[in-house]
């Protein structure tokens, strides 16, 4: 036996607590939105054309955001498989995970100057002697923005998939002469066509739940989807019954998405298959040398423009200023105290589910409960995915209001808020880590006897600090760039980083946006990179982690 | 007797290392190239096949300088140690494929398909999918495919190497026999010498990206007097 009655005791009496407590802060949300609704039938509250309309313009500009991040990422991740050894190949790679580790406010932000009305693009237009201007707000910038942060993810997944392919492939494909236009036929799309479903719900489910966007470049009952209605419902029309029906709409869509989601085959590692050199005589023939380098050339201008812009913009705001403020340093501590109070939340939440998984794991006989006991504690991690943050705050924020100060709470609901965010991610870091780490000590602990503190100390700790350290870091990348759960409570006495950002643009203080979002960019993508560098985890922070289960 | 290939003075960088190679491939025989790996047989092959292209020297096929051409237009066939059939396509997709690169076929490109299966000792495999065969059925489906091509130069890349021991000597006798059948030559990469020695009728051995010796299998067997042959051989010194 290789864990003792006692520890093992321990283990499911943390799993259970922290299970208990995820399911606990969950209900009492979902309760307190349906006793929110007494007196109305949630019927008519769907039946409500606004609402349908809202419902209608989330699936159509989901459906669209999908679709053309798909069809727009197969050509790029096409260019970038036939042509391994472009010079900076591996720095586009890198380039598009920026857009994954980025908050999301500061990519509209990136966004807005490249194709805003005053951007570089309608500019270059006007000199064009084109007047009609593209819009950043609206249906079309939605889909832009959304075709910005999922066409790398898209892209990576299936250049992962691509490099998979044995690499005789292409060499028997040239040697038979094939043209690009039957490689893609044969070989390719076969490929691509395997791992597009995965991609394309993953894809889906992100766009179908995305706020910040929306509520940036969104307009008015036209372009709003059932996230943003939800926060205009409470925040400007405060009609709770509205946000009642939306949060419980919102909740039937995620189910039925993540239903769907797990019929289809998981969109699969993105860890690309490194040191492998791959001949792609294919990439080489002068047509798919010109198009290759030409299509990539594009796809580094598009994401790397606005990503170029929050630097420019950022350096050229009034930083010495910003930094002078005392709400600058206000919202720093708040968001630093609320980034590092939810990631050791949401590890103190994921470890004990991690062990007392592992711990049942090793049961020869499974019995029925302790089944269904594993299984609750797996999805528990998941359990945000079911219950977006929006809603989650939504139902929490009626509770409060019936108990008292909405304000004093704000700060703690926040935290457990992004705490539950973080864990699908914190938790698809621990669980393998912590799996290898007791398959190479667990012999050898229980046979020299090591337990308890001393084997936390001397074993445990020193093998699995990167894994922690990495999951840790991106919960506070997370939290830190986390619009969504602030938006309901943000006040003038409760501000962080992303809210003074989202402040300073509503009053048009755009260039004081501009240098606080550098700030809190440069903070996310350092804290994203430090948790990657050493730790043998692929660079795919939060988004991938929706890919798991 | 005519050479089916000639290399003259052909030089390649790749990184750190450089290849010279000269040498003369007698048409209608069995070649065999070995040496030990890392010496520079894999790059020999990919500058016959064309997908490694030359800095300098000439590749010589019926008095024509082939060593620009795309390997889809050189007059050879390939068979590599695996993967060379795609496991989303079936079996006659995958030999249909070279005799039409983008599958346009007609009544008389599907017969074939049907007798090149036949030779093989495939019959009925249309169908099937490359997962459901053995690893010599497939290397097998490799040989009718390289059979439809009909190339006058074979290149096998270990083609047995996956395989075992006495499913290996069914294989070289298949290849054989399509060889008497055909009469192309057989240009064949090993690091077995055994098997060079079973089935070769020429060898040539690699070293340190050179061709080091080149000659009929009785002579190349005795070692040449070069040390790294004999080392290679593992014939005594003694």
């Amino acid at each position: 036996m290789l864990i003792a009655p006692s520890e093992r005791r321990y283990a499911l009496a943390g799993g259970a607590l922290s299970l208990a407590a995820i399911i606990v802060f969950v209900t009492v949300a979902t309760l307190s939105l349906l006793i929110s609704t007494d007196g109305m039938p949630v019927g008519s509250i769907v039946s409500d054309p606004y609402i349908l309309r809202v419902l209608r313009f989330t699936l159509l500009q989901a459906t669209l955001s999908t679709l053309l991040s798909l069809v727009l990422a197969i050509p790029v991740a096409r260019a970038l498989a036939r042509q391994p050894r472009f010079i900076g190949r591996i720095w586009i790679i890198r380039l598009m995970a920026v857009p994954m580790g980025l908050p999301v406010l500061i990519g509209a932000l990136g966004l807005i100057g490249i194709w805003g009305r005053q951007g570089v693009v309608n500019t270059m237009l006007s000199w064009a002697g084109i007047d009609q201007p593209v819009s950043i707000y609206g249906l079309s910038g939605i889909l832009l923005a959304h075709v910005f942060f999922n066409l790398p993810l898209a892209c990576r997944l299936m250049l992962a998939a691509l490099e998979r392919v044995p690499g005789e492939y292409w060499l028997v494909a040239s040697g038979l002469g094939m043209r690009p236009v039957s490689v893609f036929r044969f070989i390719e799309w076969p490929v691509l066509r395997s791992v597009i479903p995965g991609v394309a719900g993953l894809i889906f489910m992100l766009c179908a739940t995305s706020f910040t966007l929306v509520l940036m470049l969104g307009g008015g009952p036209a372009a709003t989807t059932i996230e943003v209605a939800i926060y205009q419902s409470l925040r400007f029309d405060f009609d709770p019954g509205r946000a009642v029906g939306l949060s419980l709409l919102q909740i039937a869509l995620t189910a039925v998405v993540l239903g769907i989601l797990s019929l289809l085959p998981a969109s699969g590692d993105a860890g690309l298959t490194a040191g492998r050199t791959i001949r792609r005589p294919d990439g080489a023939l002068l047509g798919a040398w010109v198009a290759d380098r030409a299509l990539l050339t594009l796809a580094v201008l598009f994401l790397g423009l606005p990503l170029l812009f929050i630097v420019i913009a950022g350096l050229r705001a009034d930083l010495m200023k910003l930094v002078g403020e005392a709400i600058f340093w206000r919202a720093l501590a708040t968001s630093g105290v609320m980034a590092l109070s939810s990631a050791l939340l949401s590890f103190a939440l994921s470890m004990p589910l991690v062990r007392a998984r592992h711990t049942l794991s090793l049961e020869r006989k499974a019995r029925y409960g302790t089944r269904s006991f594993f299984a609750a504690m797996g999805a528990a991690s998941s359990l945000v995915l079911l219950f977006p943050p929006i809603v989650l705050a939504t139902g929490w924020f009626l509770a409060a209001r019936d108990v008292g100060d909405v304000n004093v709470v704000a700060p703690v609901l926040v935290v457990a808020i992004n705490a539950l965010m973080a864990m699908p991610f914190v938790v698809r870091v621990l669980e393998p880590a912590y799996a290898i780490h007791q398959r190479r000590t667990q012999r050898l602990s229980a046979s020299l006897g090591i337990s308890g503190l001393a084997k936390l100390r001397l074993i445990s700790w020193p093998d699995l600090r990167k894994p922690v350290l990495t999951a840790l870091s991106f919960a506070m990348a997370l939290s830190l760039g986390d619009l969504g759960a602030v938006a309901l409570f943000g006040s003038d006495s409760f501000v962080t980083l992303p809210w003074l950002v989202y402040s300073s643009l509503g009053s048009y203080r755009t260039n004081d946006a501009d240098g606080l979002a550098l700030i809190l960019g440069v903070i996310c993508l350092l804290l994203t990179i430090s948790g990657t560098i050493g730790s043998g985890v692929a660079d795919e922070p939060k988004r991938e982690a929706l890919s798991h289960d | 007797m005519t050479d089916a290939i000639e290399m003259r003075g052909v030089t390649l960088r790749l990184g750190q290392n450089s290849f010279v190679f000269d040498c003369a491939l007698p048409e209608g025989a069995v070649i065999g190239v070995t040496g030990a790996s890392g010496a520079g047989k894999s790059t020999f092959l990919n500058l016959l096949a064309g997908f490694d292209t030359a800095d300098g020297g000439q590749i010589l096929f019926d008095g024509k300088d082939i060593g620009h051409q795309h390997p889809a237009e050189r007059p050879v066939s390939l068979v590599f140690q695996d993967n060379n059939l795609f496991a989303h396509l079936n079996v006659f997709t995958n030999i249909g494929l070279g005799i039409h690169p983008a599958l346009k076929l007609g009544d008389a490109d599907r017969r074939a398909i049907t007798s090149a299966l036949a030779k093989v000792g495939l019959s009925g495999f249309e169908k099937r999918m490359p997962a459901t065969l053995s690893g010599g059925e497939r290397q097998r489906v490799a040989f009718a495919r390289a059979l439809v091509r009909q190339r006058p130069i074979l290149l096998l890349d270990e083609p047995f190497a996956a395989l075992d021991p006495s499913l290996r000597r069914d294989m070289a006798a298949l290849l054989l026999v399509m060889h008497r059948d055909s009469g192309n030559t057989v240009v064949i990469v090993s690091h077995d010498a055994d098997e060079i020695r079973r089935i070769a009728d020429d060898a040539i051995f690699i070293d340190q990206g050179r061709v080091a010796v080149a000659a009929p299998i009785e002579r190349f067997s005795t070692g040449e007097n070069n040390s790294a042959l004999r080392q290679f051989l593992r014939i005594d010194e003694s």
